[in-house]
């Protein structure tokens, strides 16, 4: 029964008309929208389960594919599959979106009906994105992922929500505008909308050069790149602790996604040529990015900026293969896997690191550091966990953080020492910003009256920081699995990346 | 007497409405109290008899009447039913607003059936001289129209603001014309088209007299820099009026640019591409940037508004049959929004005091969540973000734009989108980001609520099946 079943557009509506159907509960009781809110996130937690069941790792072909026409006179189509790189994706988003709706349970004042439905809008239209195998049915997803963001850092946000939704709405949207004008020039070129055949589209070293820095303007914004990132610390310092998790875990992993599926296949060659740049801009952020980190004195921007250092591995892995297919020995692999395996345990890591920050904000009212100090003293299980995930995103050994890292750095010494070394300064700049942190918010004597008096973890969030606990330590001991999934589909993909597309 | 009946018979739609417009004007002056609500739903139900008609007489691919001054073929159609399908809602929702403000006389009914008729001949001129005539008649009942609250000095002044400066883009107008019948001998379109086809464009008198049609048609669209009647017409009227202006005319403006540029002009593409070009890039830039200045909303939808027509003329510059279906689309969409937005204004307009200043918006979004749901959709629409139909306007002018090798063009459009945004977004952001000041009570009528619903989930709806519609704007322009 399961096999005739349209997986994937189950994966994407049914929490988008969840959602819908949320709003009306609220005029119910609260009760009532938390646990409708709560059985459709695990719903689909559920059906992202029954689709890894049905995933066939050994092929790269996409597949659960579901192909209707859709708009005629754009010859668009409503066309979904997912391959190994998408799929590990799809099961972040229905694991963080059911902690997000949990860790919401308790702490949203007001229009709480509102909240969870944005939330699970949210959830469906990022789903959308990692299985759109229409280019404009991708970027529908991926614009519309806007509308329910800015309203969730808007609505529920910090003090200057205003100006940080609005820039994050601007910036990604004027981002994605090029995307757009890009895929009509290659609509009109190819005469097709489908992902696929753009992929084995030929066009010339001009057109591959344009149309790449387009894709890059896009997916640049999204993931963020330096220098175009300073969307990112406003965002997540206005979010609320959910938005901060979803923007973090997954929505950042929207650009790495587009540079596998648009950015390598479609415009190899310029990719190829280009990638220099690319390398150059990832080392910068991991480098300055980690220092800028190393000065905040507010935790959510010291994780946002973490994580703008973090993508840097990303996009280091992802364009460093160009320099690797030369060398003997599958390196290339490796660094292409590193990155992927980098956005999904980054997903883990900064999602708890942010609900760790919420913990605390919910009692305090305070992101800042120095308004902590010796909170292990009145929030010992706390204090544990929150030490756990700053180890993972330091890049501990046993820790997803390291595999990763690990993975991405011993690929570019291969390519050039000089890139591993300065890749590899993370995990000195990584230790000391994120330490420094833990010191001074966790360590020694209690700060002030306030601190002394918190109270531990409730049982709901100690659920979910044990989940993503579990989810970290096993992603670094034991890798293989998520590797296993997508290595197929990472192969085929730099085999793509290979063929240069020329005209 | 063949030929006259079935000439008759084929202006069916047009004799039908004059002939209601007249019944209502005589049956309103004696009803007595009752001619308010005579009028109005007498006007619907005119409003409908022509729609039928205007579908009963729909022709494929194309008849001409009345000496081949008449035209009637599938583009006369598709405005003529969305024409009268616009003044229908827009009537719906401006009642409540106008009984409110004991404005609730029946002249509105009748003078807004004369505009509608007005574009009616518009849509089916294929003579300078139809044109023109469809054009004044309109123009006539939307000057009266604005003044329509004759104690109110903006009111007054905008109205003779919009009334000069039109008569003087009529003049203008009506002088291209006439050197261009003095060099052709003829007014008929296709006439004319056949002339220029046969003995070349190449004359500087015919430029000349072009320069002067294409600064009318930009008048009367509202495009920079011919658009300095759009602001203070939009926010000098009551909201239920300036409802009226932002929405049907430009249907009209659509046609009469087909009409006078493709049908009895294309020959001379090249010299009205350069033309339009220039009024595009000036009214989608000053459009979207000014509007960021302004705190009066109705004001600020008029920068906006002027920023789509940039959008509309960039579909019609194309010259082709793809770009003029995308025109088509965009302006059917754009109606489509402003009528919802403006719709939602005059709903919550209070006695006396119009809801007009972005302010008074504020908290909407807590008092009102259903109503500010639809403004929500519909701003995002114009802003033009997926998941709403807006977006598929955009698109399709980018496709005819890339088609036809501009673009630059198109990157600077959709730039400028972005800026655009800027200032739909702050419509939401005042809508439930902030706390109200004061409340805006939503005027009582079921039926306007209903068709206000409808008329902002089509905005979603049309995104998720737009099969239809982008279909028909197909096969209008084939």
């Amino acid at each position: 029964m399961l096999a005739s079943l349209p997986i994937l557009s189950v994966l994407i509506w049914l929490p988008i008309f969840g959602g819908l159907l949320v709003i009306p509960a609220g005029k119910v009781s609260v009760h009532a929208v938390r646990w409708l809110a709560l059985f459709i996130a695990l719903a689909t937690f559920l059906a992202s389960i029954a689709l890894l069941g049905g995933f066939d790792a050994q092929q790269h072909a996409m597949q659960f594919r579901e192909y209707v026409p859709w708009i005629r006179a754009f010859d668009v189509y409503y066309s979904l599959g997912v391959d190994g790189i998408s799929i590990p994706l799809i099961l972040l988003t229905t694991v963080i979106t059911v902690l997000v709706v949990i860790a919401g349970w308790g702490i949203v004042p007001g229009r709480i009906a509102e909240y969870f439905a944005s939330f699970l809008i949210l959830e469906g239209l990022m789903i959308g994105v990692f299985c759109a195998l229409d280019a404009i049915l991708f970027y529908i997803f991926f614009e519309g992922m806007l509308i329910p963001m800015f309203l969730i850092i808007g609505i529920w946000g910090g003090p200057r929500r205003v100006y940080a939704t609005v820039k994050f709405f601007l910036y990604t949207f004027f981002g994605s505008i090029f995307l757009l004008v890009a895929l009509v020039y290659l609509y009109l070129q190819a005469n097709t909308f489908e992902i696929a055949q753009l992929q084995q589209f030929h066009l010339s070293a001009r057109e591959q050069y344009l149309i790449f820095l387009a894709f890059l303007i896009a997916f640049a914004v999204k993931i963020p790149m330096w220098p175009v990132h300073t969307w990112l610390p406003d965002a997540h310092v206005e979010a609320p602790t959910g938005g901060s998790v979803v923007l973090a875990a997954i929505m950042l992993k929207v650009g790495g996604y587009g540079f596998l599926r648009f950015s390598i296949p479609i415009t190899s060659y310029a990719s190829e040529q280009l990638a220099g740049v690319i390398i150059a801009v990832s080392l910068v952020a991991i480098v300055y990015i980690g220092l800028v980190a190393l000065a905040q004195r507010d935790m959510k921007k010291l994780i946002a900026y973490s994580s703008i250092a973090h993508m840097g591995f990303v996009t280091l892995g992802f364009f460093v293969i160009f320099a690797l297919f030369a060398k003997a020995g599958s390196s290339a692999e490796l660094a292409m896997q590193g990155g992927m395996v980098q956005m999904i345990s980054h997903g883990f890591i900064s999602g708890a690191m942010f609900l760790c920050v919420g913990v605390l904000y919910d009692r305090m009212h305070s992101r800042q550091i120095a308004d902590y100090g010796g909170v292990v003293n009145s929030m010992p299980v706390f204090a544990v966990f929150f030490v756990i995930f700053a180890m993972a995103n330091v890049g501990l050994p046993g820790t997803s953080g390291f595999v990763g890292e690990f993975m991405v750095i011993l690929a570019s010494f291969n390519a050039n020492v000089w890139y591993a070394f300065l890749a590899a300064l993370t995990l000195v700049l990584g230790a000391a910003y994120t330490l420094w942190m833990i010191k001074r918010v966790v360590f020694g004597a209690p700060g002030n009256e306030q601190v002394a008096a918190l109270t531990d973890l409730n049982r709901r969030e100690f659920f979910c920081l044990l989940v993503l606990t579990l989810l970290v330590l096993w992603l670094g001991l034991w890798p293989a699995p998520l590797i296993e999934i997508m290595d197929a589909s990472v192969v085929h993909l730099l085999h793509q990346a290979q063929l240069t597309n020329l005209r | 007497m063949d030929s006259l009946n079935s000439d008759v018979l084929l202006a069916l739609p047009e004799i039908a409405l004059l002939a209601a417009t007249s019944a209502v004007l005589l049956i309103s002056l004696y009803a007595g109290r009752a001619s308010e609500a005579l009028a109005y739903w007498l006007s619907l139900a005119a409003l409908a008899i022509t729609a039928v008609l205007v579908d009963f007489t729909s022709m494929q691919p194309e008849l001409f009447a009345f000496g081949e001054m008449y035209i009637n073929d599938p583009l006369a159609v598709a405005i003529k039913l969305f024409a009268c399908l616009t003044v229908a809602t827009v009537f719906i929702y401006a009642r409540p607003y106008l009984r409110q403000r004991e404005h609730a006389r029946a002249e509105f009914y009748i003078l807004g059936l004369f505009a509608t008729l007005g574009t009616l001949v518009m849509a089916s001129a294929h003579n300078f001289v139809l044109v023109y005539l469809g054009l004044e008649l309109l123009s006539l009942c939307l000057y009266a129209l604005v003044v329509f609250e004759r104690d109110s000095s903006d009111a007054s002044e905008a109205a003779i603001k919009y009334f000069v400066l039109g008569a003087i883009a009529s003049g203008m107008l009506l002088y291209g014309m006439s050197i261009l019948y003095g060099l052709t001998g003829s007014l008929d379109l296709a006439e004319i088209h056949a002339y220029l086809g046969n003995r070349g464009t190449d004359s500087v008198a015919l430029v000349f007299a072009l320069a002067f049609i294409v600064v009318g048609l930009a008048f009367k669209f509202g495009a920079v820099p011919f658009h300095m009647w759009m602001p203070d017409v939009y926010q000098g009227a009551p909201t239920a009026i300036t409802l009226f202006i932002a929405t049907m005319p430009k249907l009209a403006a659509f046609v009469m640019a087909i009409r006078l540029l493709s049908n009895g002009l294309q020959e001379l593409l090249t010299d009205w591409q350069q033309m339009l070009i220039i009024l595009t890039v000036l009214s989608v830039v000053f459009g979207n940037v000014i509007a960021i200045a302004q705190s009066n909303i109705k004001r600020m939808l008029a920068y906006s508004a002027i920023s789509h027509i940039g959008f509309i003329l960039l579909g019609i510059l194309s010259g082709s049959a793809f770009g003029y279906a995308a025109a088509l689309f965009y302006t059917v969409i754009y109606v489509l929004m402003a009528a919802g937005t403006f719709g939602v204004l005059s709903l919550l307009a209070q006695p006396g005091r119009d809801l007009d200043r972005l302010v008074d918006l504020k908290g909407l979004g807590s008092y009102n969540p259903w109503f500010a749901l639809i403004m929500l959709l519909l701003m995002f629409s114009m802003a033009g973000v997926p998941l709403t139909v807006g977006f598929y306007a955009k698109l399709y002018i980018l496709q005819s734009l890339i088609h036809d090798g501009m673009l630059w063009l198109a990157i600077l459009a959709i730039l400028m989108s972005v800026v655009g945004a800027f200032y739909y977004l702050r419509v939401v952001k005042y809508m439930y980001f902030d706390d109200a000041d004061e409340q805006f009570r939503l005027q009582r009528s079921p039926l306007a609520h209903t068709v206000l619903s409808v008329n902002g989930l089509l905005v979603v709806a049309l995104f998720i099946f737009p099969n239809a519609l982008l279909n028909y704007c197909m096969q209008v322009l084939n």
